[in-house]
């Protein structure tokens, strides 16, 4: 991965720096030490690696504002930092930044049961916003895979979806209100308990920018009473493409299912083989779930297996308790882990509409022969949003490229198909530089557009979302002004 | 200026020499100067997959054509956008750029989410005229920079749209409203947030004062609202008197276009503020009228002309848009960073201030 040539005047002002810092934070949050700044070297995407210059623990917005001051006036790269669990490199360090990490940041601020929100700082993990407000029965909608572990600063950063999110949405329609400062160090309060922008909807667009546009503080989320109850339904089938006919006649029947997940055979197999879940042999495999009291769950699977079975099902095997439920549920769960124990693995992420799945997955399975790797596929059907897994041999020269190389075919595929290059993960350094195909100059000039004004002097998460070749004018600019 | 597509509208953007006043339909009372520069010749529905929920359709299409065709295939506009022109007294055919435009969301705001939460993807024209997409057809989508939910609500200031893509929901089978006798402002917002509050999905939660009763949607299908309805009337007993609506649909379409302000006098006020603060705030206003929507998160106000309403807001929170009258700014002043950032965004996005100029700030 082209990483920009680290700039030597920043470097040679790390001591100046750090005394800075030093004055604004305690001693313990300015993390210096080679040794210990290499803890920061990279997230979930480990196959790229670069220690920052040094990395920094705020535990106050005031504290944030002092730090991104100083590293304003000192001409310094920062790179937020959630928890570090983005599979994009969204939190990949350059060698001349300061890594500021929000994980001292995670208390709640506020939960207000009778308006339905919670108040949180940023660094505060998904899951325990959720564990906060259980005990009345509420939850937080959003659940990315990594919930956890991930904070909600890197969900806000990156906008994350989950399974659920047919119902429930992905944060940017869970998220009501952010405190931000600015990379100069203003702070301002963007939205808030109330549900729209009074002027132009700046929570819509730092929702999802990747921490390029500031660093979010606190966030106001909403919060919504658990449903009565759920369960699922698994559909095997010997055909994907009438697996995918199926998803399509659920949607289009009026049912409106918490969860659409489908499994082709490699992930089947895998799945099977690590969790014993007795999943039937089959080609794909579908898992629906739904939510209400126990009459309404039995309407709704009753109508989506009347459904099912209109396509010719191996099986179907419609859960009647929580065991049976946890049974289907723990196959497609132990997915990631179950391919990673057979192999080294690239999780891709590119959304298509629901209607080019048979399409898109025969165009998979011809590439994976071409390039002679392996993919299973795992997929929210019911968003579009697929998962392809790429096994390959980290071990074997040349593999690794072979991988990627592979892996931008298939993005392409799905921008070429209606789609998109990423649906919940976010572009990060990973997916920068196939940008030009999803968009023209002219669209991304749009984006920047943006990041100019929020962040004139781009200092804020370097070398992401932007292929370089686009960013280099406003890059070098930025070095003759110092 | 009438562009039949967007080849046109970009070249005529890029030709003007003045500022322009955007207009679809002309329903929701964009006042401003210049000439009129009319979407509406850009009109059609370009793709709609009912199997996969989504529609794309250019901006002058008229929202009654969408709703048509999505009704055939048993689907809807989940956030239910009101219909303007009993309240403003404008006519014309209500677009779905407008409704884009100015972030149109009803009722079922509180529930399903706002226009902006379903808008998928968006073409527009920026301020020099070249064609700038976002986004794009499928529901997940992180992509870069999420400028579709900026160009929504942004009143046509930060560029002309051409197309937009939503994604759409299917209706719903069956739908009954609960009325709750309640005993003031207060009463009725305590009563919501128990409704809203509870695992029985309420698609909608009004406060009429005039009528002294609370509204309580439930939709689904049948066996379901029957079953909610139910438990909902027990969520809810306590707080007074309860019984069943006739028309459902009519009532929640009055609740929508606020139909107890049509033909009456006065400013009307859109404020939205955090549902536990609107009695009071309600109180403070002295409003002639006054309707609250989205569990009291929404506050409909009718006042005497020429009220600066903002200056009874005191120390809540939220913000109030004068929907109709003209005395006062339209839109609530931001705080000095935010509205730099605003204006920041509208000089890049628009550098020559040709789009609806003041409109926004």
């Amino acid at each position: 991965m082209e990483m920009p040539t680290p700039n030597a005047a920043v470097l040679a002002r790390k001591a100046r720096l750090v005394e800075r810092l030093q004055r604004v934070l305690p001693e313990d949050a300015v993390i210096h030490d080679e040794a210990e700044t290499r803890a920061y070297e990279c997230d979930a995407l480990t196959a790229y690696k670069c220690p920052p210059m040094l990395a920094v623990l705020p535990a106050s917005t005031q504290e944030v504002s002092d730090v991104l001051r100083i590293c304003h006036e000192e001409g310094v790269p920062v790179v937020p930092r959630g928890s570090g669990t983005s599979l994009a490199g969204g939190a990949l360090p350059t060698a001349d930044s300061v890594i500021l990490g929000v994980a001292r940041m995670n208390d709640v601020l506020e939960t207000d049961y009778a308006n339905r929100i919670i108040r949180v700082q940023s660094g505060r993990t998904n899951l325990s916003v959720t564990g906060a407000v259980e005990e009345e029965d509420f939850f937080y909608a959003p659940d990315p895979s990594s919930q956890l572990a991930c904070a909600i600063a890197g969900n806000v950063a990156m906008n994350s979806g989950g399974a659920h999110c047919l119902k429930y949405g992905v944060t940017t329609n869970n998220l009501l209100g952010v405190t931000m400062v600015m990379m100069d160090g203003t702070v301002v309060e963007i939205g808030g308990a109330h549900l729209d922008a009074g002027g132009l909807d700046l929570l819509g667009v730092i929702c999802g920018s990747e921490g390029q546009l500031g660093v979010v503080t606190e966030a106001t989320l909403r919060i919504l009473r658990k449903p009565e109850g759920a369960r699922p339904v698994l559909i095997a089938f010997d055909d994907n493409e009438i697996a995918g006919h199926c998803v399509s006649d659920i949607i289009k029947s009026g049912i409106l299912p918490v969860a659409i997940e489908f499994m082709d055979t490699l992930c089947i197999k895998a799945c099977e083989n690590f969790s014993k879940a007795g999943y039937p042999d089959c080609h794909a495999l579908l898992i629906v779930e739904v939510e209400g009291s126990e009459a309404e769950i039995d309407y709704q699977l009753g109508k989506i297996v009347e459904i099912a079975k209109r396509h010719n099902p191996v099986e179907l095997r419609e859960s009647q308790s929580a065991d049976e439920s946890a049974k289907i549920w723990l196959g497609r769960k132990s997915a990631f882990g179950a391919m990673g124990q057979m192999n080294d693995y690239m999780c891709l992420d590119g959304t298509i509409p629901v209607s080019s799945l048979p399409m898109v997955l025969r165009r998979i399975g011809e590439l994976s022969e071409q390039y002679g790797l392996p993919v299973g596929n795992v997929f929210h059907a019911g968003d579009g949003n697929m998962h392809p897994l790429i096994l390959f041999d980290a071990n074997k020269p040349g593999d690794l490229e072979l991988c990627e190389e592979f892996g931008a075919e298939i993005l392409k595929l799905c921008v070429d198909a209606g789609g998109c290059l990423t649906g919940e993960h976010g572009v990060g350094v990973e997916k920068r530089d196939l940008m030009l195909h999803q968009y023209t100059a002219e669209d991304l000039e749009a984006q920047m557009a943006v990041k100019d004004v929020f962040d004139p002097a781009w200092l804020l998460n370097p070398a992401k979302v932007f292929p370089l070749s686009v960013t280099e004018t406003r890059r070098e600019a930025k070095i003759a002004a110092e | 200026m009438r562009p039949e597509t967007e080849g046109q509208l970009a070249e005529i953007v890029a030709g003007l020499s003045e500022p322009v006043r955007i207009v679809g339909g002309g329903t929701r009372g964009v006042a401003g100067r210049g000439a009129e520069l009319s979407v509406v010749g850009l009109s059609g529905i370009e793709l709609y997959e009912p199997g996969a929920l989504t529609l794309v359709a250019k901006v002058g299409t008229p929202v009654a054509d969408i709703e048509a065709a999505l009704a055939v295939e048993g689907q809807r506009l989940a956030f239910e956008p009101m219909d303007h022109r009993g309240l403003l007294g404008t006519t014309g055919e209500p677009t779905i750029g407008g409704v884009v435009a100015a972030n149109v969301s009803g009722p079922r705001r509180v529930q399903a989410g706002a226009c902006r939460d379903f808008l998928l993807g968006v073409r527009y024209v920026d301020g020099l005229g070249q064609v700038i997409k976002n986004g794009g057809r499928v529901m997940k989508n992180v992509t870069g920079y999420d400028l579709v939910k900026l160009m929504a609500g942004s009143w046509g200031t930060l560029g002309v749209l051409t197309e937009v893509s939503l994604k759409v929901l299917p209706l719903a089978e069956d739908e009954e409203t609960v009325l709750v006798a309640v005993d003031g402002a207060a009463q009725a917002v305590e009563a919501m947030s128990a409704a809203l509050g509870s695992p029985f999905e309420v698609s909608g939660a009004a406060y009429d004062p005039d009528a002294g009763h609370v509204l309580l949607r439930i939709e689904g299908f049948a066996g379901s609202v029957a079953y909610r309805v139910e438990q909902l009337r027990g969520v809810v007993g306590g707080f007074g008197s309860v019984s069943m609506a006739d028309d459902s649909a009519g009532l929640w379409r009055g609740i929508r276009d606020v139909t107890a302000f049509h033909g009456q006098d006065g400013d009307v006020w859109r404020i939205s503020v955090k549902p536990s603060d609107a009695p009071r705030l309600a109180e403070q206003l002295g409003a002639d009228g006054l309707l609250f929507d989205w569990g009291g998160g929404l506050i409909w106000a009718r006042v005497l002309v020429g009220t600066d309403l903002r200056a009874k807001m005191g120390d809540v929170s939220g913000h109030m848009t004068l929907v109709r009258g003209t005395g006062q700014a339209k839109f609530q002043p931001e705080p000095a960073p935010v509205a730099l950032i605003s204006a920041q965004l509208r000089q890049r996005f628009d550098p020559r201030g040709f789009f609806n100029p003041g409109l926004m700030g």
